[in-house]
């Protein structure tokens, strides 16, 4: 089954290279792009069965022995997530399949699908990555065409925005090679297994600094709460199918590698407090953000930042309980935040309008979309029987659970921004869906520029990722228990360390 | 040994110290030659993470001096690369950002912007009204108000995402400054000519 481990990265990679040689075609483009991506999410499926079989998977790349080597690895977590992952990669490709298929070429399908396949290879190959600086390469694989695409079809403010998120992108990776050099001047491995092991012979401050440092590199990707002021400048200038894969993945990427850097290399106690602390800041912070703006875009965007905060939030407190939540609530939340914002792109197609002072009358003129929105605005706020409240659930259990004032705090602060949240997701819908339509408005674009079978396609994948987020709910039992497994194995990495150090096959 | 690693430990300091220094400039060009600084002082702190010079550490070699750590040299190529080619779009997007803008400034963002327009309402309301010249002051109230949402719907306009046509869009931005500069001018103005004002990119201005 090692054949396995590197496809869902070698293969859209692949793709990228021929739709890159075939830019020109764009009907080849429009069936090559998902094909790849359908054989990534296949190859990355088997992997998830065969992690299920055997455990973690260990490939040394080149048949370099571990330490050495680069090495990659499919454990629970890793699986899971790249499964995750790439399906809603593939769901926000056949929609933007769906918008080309309508005769909006103007976005640059010959750039658009190789920058796509290529952030679909780094975002599978920073869940596999086995050593710190392979996860730098992967990182910097997806941010590289994350600024192609964060930039496509350039306009003045789309190139200002760029500007800002590319800098401090490349800001953070600077600190990120710092990070690692430091960290093999510590430790003489950038290996996760043998660091695992090497790390616990360093004095505690250094490993407290490397970790911190590791925290700043992450929470800026991440957006945690002091670092997070990119985001919502940058996200909504992109054209909205982008932002939804950002916005569903690339923060998620960066909380992921948070987790496994974190957990296996550490020292949990220092950490534990100034994590849970942040937790509620980026909470905070980022709710209470959506709730003074006016533009939906802006406003999903903040909802971003501030559901990011729960993720910190079940990592900071190191337990199984706690992880396990974050783990699920990684999950719920790629899926749920990309349908958010293909959502947006739907009523903002519908209307023509994104800031909610000129939306309006939605839910007359068309159900369908109220319906689309209302899913996962339930789902986001954590209202049963939702994925959110079953993520929100573990997590608040997970905070309840242990015995300290701050995780008592933190999980109040929880559960008062999934009111936030829901505040902010009827603000919209009482202004953009049930009132009628303000006179400020413009006229809503009679006959878009999209055909109607395009339009009811876009509307299908929609819904297609709206369903994906109910059927996380349905599927809890399993997944609650596979992710309390990933955990288990996040806090004791010898099975990890096993599979790689000893195990590796070539 | 110590000689050389700590001239390597003065320069990393002092490129990360010049680069973040650089980062921070306004200037889209001063920000580029920062994250090359910045660059330059990550590979030479990784080379360093390698330990002493050796000899170089070839299959085959025999020398009296340990070998030299290969693993951070590798490191360092692959940084190199990378930040090479990030440069170069860098540079590219500067280029473009000048093209489009006319300038090679960083420009307030929106929320700076709409901050600023907020403060300027305070302050008018908070100083300098004088009820005794006439003038109605819920009508004045309303006046700011309507001058503030013209100031925001010009921010969203020059914001909103794709399917907009660009042309004229450079310098929309500003103009909500003027705008709100102007506010006590023509309030009755704004209020009727809002649907057509956003079309032109704010030609009626000043009205």
């Amino acid at each position: 089954m090692n054949v396995l481990v590197p496809l869902p990265f070698v293969l859209p990679l692949l793709g990228a290279a021929l739709t890159m040689i075939s830019r020109r075609r764009e009907t080849w483009l429009r069936v090559l792009a998902p094909l790849t991506v359908t054989a990534a999410l296949a190859a990355a499926g088997g992997l998830m069965a065969a992690v299920a079989r055997d455990g973690v998977i260990a490939v040394q790349i080149g048949g370099w022995t571990a330490p050495l080597g680069i090495t990659l690895v499919a454990d629970r977590l890793s699986a899971l997530l790249l499964v995750v992952s790439i399906g809603v990669l593939l769901a926000i490709m056949l929609h933007a399949v769906a918008e080309g298929a309508g005769g909006l070429g103007g976005h640059e399908p010959g750039v658009f699908y190789p920058a796509y396949l290529t952030l679909t290879a780094g975002v599978a190959l920073i869940f596999l990555a086995g050593d710190l600086f392979n996860l730098f390469v992967a990182f910097e694989i997806m941010l590289a065409s994350s600024y192609v695409l964060m930039t496509l079809t350039p306009t003045a403010e789309r190139v200002q925005a760029g500007m800002t998120y590319t800098v401090v992108s490349l800001m953070s990776s600077i600190l990120f090679i710092a990070a690692i050099g430091l960290t093999y001047a510590a430790t003489g491995s950038v290996n996760f297994a043998d660091l695992s092991l090497r790390v616990a012979e360093l004095p505690e401050g250094t490993r407290t600094a490397l970790g911190l440092l590791f925290l700043v590199v992450f929470g800026i990707k991440g957006a945690i709460a002091p670092m997070h002021l990119w985001l919502p400048d940058s996200y909504p200038t992109a054209l909205t199918r982008v932002t939804a894969v950002f916005a569903a993945l690339l923060t998620k990427a960066a909380i992921y590698a948070l987790i496994r850097v974190e957990t296996l290399l550490f020292p949990r106690d220092q950490l534990s407090w100034i994590m849970l602390v942040l937790a509620a800041a980026t909470m905070l912070i980022g709710t209470l953000g959506a709730l003074t703006h006016d533009d939906i875009h802006r406003i999903f965007s903040f909802i971003l930042v501030g559901h990011i905060g729960y993720m910190l939030f079940g990592l900071g407190l190191f337990s199984v309980a706690g992880l396990t939540g974050a783990v699920l609530y990684l999950v719920h939340h790629i899926v749920v935040q990309g349908a958010l914002f293909l959502v947006s792109d739907l009523m903002q197609g519908r209307t023509g309008e994104t800031s909610l002072r000129r939306l309006g009358g939605l839910a007359r003129m068309s159900s369908f979309i109220a319906v689309l929105f209302f899913i996962p605005a339930m789902s986001v706020s954590g209202v049963p029987p939702t994925s959110g409240f079953i993520a929100k659930l573990a997590l608040f259990q997970a905070g309840l659970g242990e015995d300290r004032f701050l995780a008592y705090a933190v999980t109040g602060v929880a559960v008062l921004v999934s009111l936030l949240t829901l505040m902010a997701m009827m603000r919209i819908w009482t202004l953009g869906f049930w009132r009628p339509r303000p006179k400020e408005a413009g006229e809503p674009p009679a006959a878009s520029s999209y055909t109607r079978a395009s339009t009811r396609l876009m509307g299908t994948v929609t819904a297609v990722l709206v369903v994906g987020g109910l059927v996380i709910a349905l599927v809890a039992g399993p997944l609650a228990s596979w992710s309390s497994l990933a955990a288990a194995d996040l806090l004791d990495p010898s099975a990890y360390r096993g599979a790689v150090l000893d195990g590796g096959s070539p | 040994m110590t000689g050389p690693a700590l001239i390597l430990v003065l320069a990393v300091a002092v490129l990360f110290a010049a680069g973040f220094h650089m980062l921070m400039q306004r200037s889209l060009i001063r920000v580029v030659v920062g994250f090359m600084l910045l660059g330059h002082g990550a590979n030479v702190l990784l080379l360093l993470a390698g330990g002493a010079a050796g000899s170089p550490p070839l299959i085959g070699e025999r020398s009296e001096r340990p070998m030299a750590d290969p693993l951070p040299q590798a490191m360092v190529l692959t940084a190199i690369v990378i930040t090479f080619g990030v440069t170069a779009f860098l540079l590219a997007l500067a280029f473009r950002s000048r093209v489009l803008l006319g300038e090679d400034e960083v420009r307030d963002d929106v929320e700076d912007r709409q901050v600023h327009a907020a403060r300027r309402r305070r302050e008018s309301r908070a100083g300098g009204r004088d009820y005794a010249d006439g003038r109605d002051p819920i009508e004045d109230y309303t006046e700011w108000e309507d001058a503030e949402q013209e100031d925001f719907s010009q921010v969203d306009i020059a914001h909103d995402p794709a399917r907009r046509d660009d042309t004229g869009s450079r310098g929309r931005g500003l103009k909500g400054f003027g705008r709100a500069d102007g506010g006590t001018g023509g309030g009755t103005d704004r209020g009727t000519g809002r649907g057509t004002d956003r079309g032109t990119g704010g030609g009626t201005d000043g009205a």
